[in-house]
């Protein structure tokens, strides 16, 4: 079988076109109580891991979620799967609002989204042949019946993958850390699903192995119309497969945007300094550049200060970033950013900017300042900086 | 920077003998490491960068490991010496950092009693002596509130700031080489760029750096000679500029194409190179990266030498294709890179 016809039989039949976003996030908070107390187990504080946040993904769309590690972005996403009970907030799954739904009412979603690991060494069950692997899924959602109708499911998808087919009785410790995350991969895609949250699945890739882990992620949405939560540290990475991305800090998104635009025009100092942090593989270039190195690491989510998160490390806070949390603002183009103090965002930008319905609760509603109209830092006090 | 080489790697081989066979893993590496510079080595994980770093130290010596070659430091031979040798020669010659911050502190002893401890075993100095200096370390390599951190345990530490007590500690005795093995690998973007901007003023200081990466980009940023490795050998060598801007291997053209670039349009589809790196149990004849590369010819069944082709002085590779063909066919869509199929 070609790989156009493995695909074309794993095509599921097109139903009538669905409307509204596949999945809507609405002030969803994550909180992870930490006990204290030798008799009592009584609660002493909770990490604020996911701290109300808003945004919507619509159907076919690839979402990219970044932060440093510790922002709450695999919370999140673990959160959206319903892998953990939301403390506040509302989740909806196609439609249908799966926010305390319970692990019985889950089961016949959980095909429609799927997972794929950052570790394709520790993902894989090593005394399971992929056959296994990849079959099991189909046996217990009932999407294939009988031993010989999962195996051809099994080698399709294989195949699709980009694996040999007759590799189905192999352990995982036989293949190579590429060949693996195809496996996960192959897991993955083998209930069909509707969305699927791919957690910094190339990070622990060769650079050589990442472009064609990327480049299957991508065919594979083309062939399936998949939906994909891209959660990912490195910029690049994010940048080259997403349509809209989300940087997280310490819990709360910081600025949304379409990709290209977050990465040609970024509004938060967060992400200005976060892409000014990646360095270009060109020396020359690289030289050139003025590099922003932030001070200071990111602070505890157990106590959080309060105002803006980010206020401890950024060279333009003032004192209303320490007093009063930023609301989300959105600019022209569907580009949200919440900060008092707005990089490149001139008075014109201001005029046509509201507060985002997707703005946490506990943050101001004034609109923020257009200080300098330059989107460059180096005129600003982030000189000082470095 | 003067040119009298600190250190000398002549054709090093590296192999284990395993269960499946014996593993090449460095096979006939040469190369020099001068004073003040800042060396990569670049590839991908069985390249056999990481083995031939820590042959340095004596790190991979086993029952299973075999060695020939000579590695010379100073009046010292690092392949046949003796345990006690290197061990005097550790930490205070030649140190080294690991990816790895988090299990590469002792968790049950104070971050600061580590490097004090470090530092007693090679200098004649009192405890408070040792914690002074500590203090200090601590200082240059910004950890903030030195004198309450240095008692803290490792586990207080964030991945940055132990990362940061690792280099505290390798600089403890003030060495002549500081070897980085993926020093940023495992740390966020942010905390990278301070990471760079300490191993460049180690540099300044009193240090030779061999950084072990395999991201371009950092390489971009600190380093002055490239080395890059395939399959166990050098297969390119050159300064920063010949391997970034007139690259002559297709392997290095293949990892320069694969990178996810900010500064760049988004391509439709990144470059990537087909296929896998070789097993090193059972490497390709001739030149090890052929079953990958795209303008395979007949004369790469012969493994080329390492040797300058386009007469600049320092830039080696081994590749036989022509250097002036080369010149068109590394560029792909308007860039360096490798075209995706093989034929």
């Amino acid at each position: 079988m070609s790989p156009s016809e493995a695909a074309a039989a794993t095509t599921p039949a097109p139903g009538p076109a669905p409307a509204g976003p596949l999945v809507e996030v609405d002030h969803l908070k994550q909180y992870f109580p930490i006990k204290g107390g030798i008799v009592l187990d009584r609660e002493v504080g909770a990490v604020h891991a996911v701290d109300d946040v808003s945004f919507s993904i619509p159907r076919g769309e690839t979402f990219g979620l970044v932060g440093e590690s510790g922002c709450g972005k695999s919370t999140l996403s673990r959160s959206i799967l319903r892998l953990l009970e939301p403390t506040a907030g509302t989740i909806r799954f196609d439609g249908a609002d799966i926010t305390h739904l319970g692990a019985r009412r889950m089961r016949p979603l959980r095909s429609q989204m799927q997972m794929i690991f950052q570790d394709p060494y520790a993902s894989l069950n090593p005394r399971k042949r992929v056959g296994q692997i990849v079959g099991d899924p189909l046996a217990l959602h009932g999407k294939a019946k009988g031993a010989n109708a999962i195996k051809t499911r099994v080698q399709e998808l294989l195949e699709v993958c980009g694996l040999n087919p007759e590799h189905i009785n192999r352990f995982p410790h036989e293949f190579s850390g590429g060949q693996r995350q195809r496996i996960g991969i192959a897991r993955a895609l083998a209930l069909e699903p509707k969305l699927i949250v791919a957690d910094e699945p190339v990070s622990a890739l060769d650079v050589s192995i990442q472009a064609q882990i990327i480049n299957l992620l991508e065919d594979l949405q083309d062939e399936f119309a998949l939906t994909y939560i891209f959660v990912a540290h490195d910029l690049g990475v994010v940048r080259h497969v997403s349509d809209r991305v989300a940087v997280m800090y310490l819990g709360k998104m910081v600025e949304v945007s379409p990709s290209d635009e977050l990465y040609a025009k970024p509004i938060h100092p967060y992400t200005i300094a976060l892409l000014s942090a990646i360095p270009i593989p060109d020396p020359h270039a690289q030289a050139a550049r003025a590099q922003i190195v932030l001070t200071g690491d990111v602070p505890s989510p157990i106590d959080p200060p309060p105002g803006c998160r980010f206020a401890g490390r950024c060279p333009r806070a003032t004192d209303v970033c320490r007093a009063i949390e930023p609301p989300l603002v959105e600019y022209a183009s569907g580009h949200l950013a919440a900060c008092h103090h707005p990089v490149g965002v001139a008075a014109a930008d201001l005029a046509g900017a509201k507060i985002a319905s997707q703005s946490p609760a506990s943050a101001g509603t004034d609109l923020p300042d257009a200080r300098e109209g330059g989107r460059s830092w180096e005129d600003g006090p982030a000189a000082s900086l470095v | 920077m003067s040119d009298a080489p600190l250190l000398t790697v002549s054709d090093l081989h590296v192999t284990f003998a395993t269960e499946d066979g014996t593993l090449r893993a460095v096979d006939g590496v040469s190369w020099e490491l001068r004073e003040g510079e800042v060396l990569a080595i670049v590839g991908e994980s069985g390249s056999g960068k990481s083995v031939s770093a820590q042959t340095i130290m004596g790190l991979t010596r086993g029952s299973n490991a075999r060695f020939e070659g000579e590695i010379h430091y100073g009046d010292h031979e690092l392949v046949g010496a003796s345990d006690a040798e290197l061990r005097k020669l550790r930490g205070s010659e030649i140190a080294m950092i690991f990816q790895d911050p988090m299990t590469s502190l002792n968790p049950v002893y104070r971050v600061g009693s580590q490097i004090a401890e470090q530092i007693r075993a090679h200098d004649d100095v009192s405890k408070a002596e040792a914690r002074e200096r500590t203090i200090e370390l601590f200082k240059e390599v910004g950890i903030p509130n030195p004198q309450e951190r240095i008692d803290n345990y490792p586990h207080e530490f964030s991945g940055g700031m132990r990362q940061r007590a690792m280099i505290a500690m390798a600089m403890a005795n003030e060495p002549k080489i500081l070897i980085a093995d993926e020093p940023t690998t495992a740390l966020d973007v942010t905390i990278q760029a301070q990471i760079v901007q300490i191993l460049r003023n180690v540099r300044e200081r009193l240090s030779s750096v061999i950084l072990i990466t395999h991201d371009l980009g950092v390489v971009a940023e600190i380093a002055d000679r490239v080395l890059v490795m395939y399959g166990g050998r050098v297969v390119e060598e050159g300064t920063l500029d010949d391997i970034f801007y007139d690259p002559q291997h297709p392997y290095t053209w293949g990892l320069l194409g694969s990178l996810t670039r900010l500064d760049e349009d988004r391509p439709d589809r990144l470059p990537s190179i087909a296929g896998m790196p070789p097993s090193l149990l059972a490497r390709p004849h001739g030149c090890a990266f052929r079953p990958r590369c795209p303008h395979a010819i007949d004369r790469c069944l012969e493994i080329p030498e390492l040797e300058s082709r386009i007469g600049v002085p320092g830039h080696l590779d081994r590749c036989c294709l022509e250097p002036e063909s080369k010149r068109a066919l590394r560029v792909v869509h308007g860039r360096i890179g490798l075209e995706a199929e093989v034929s």
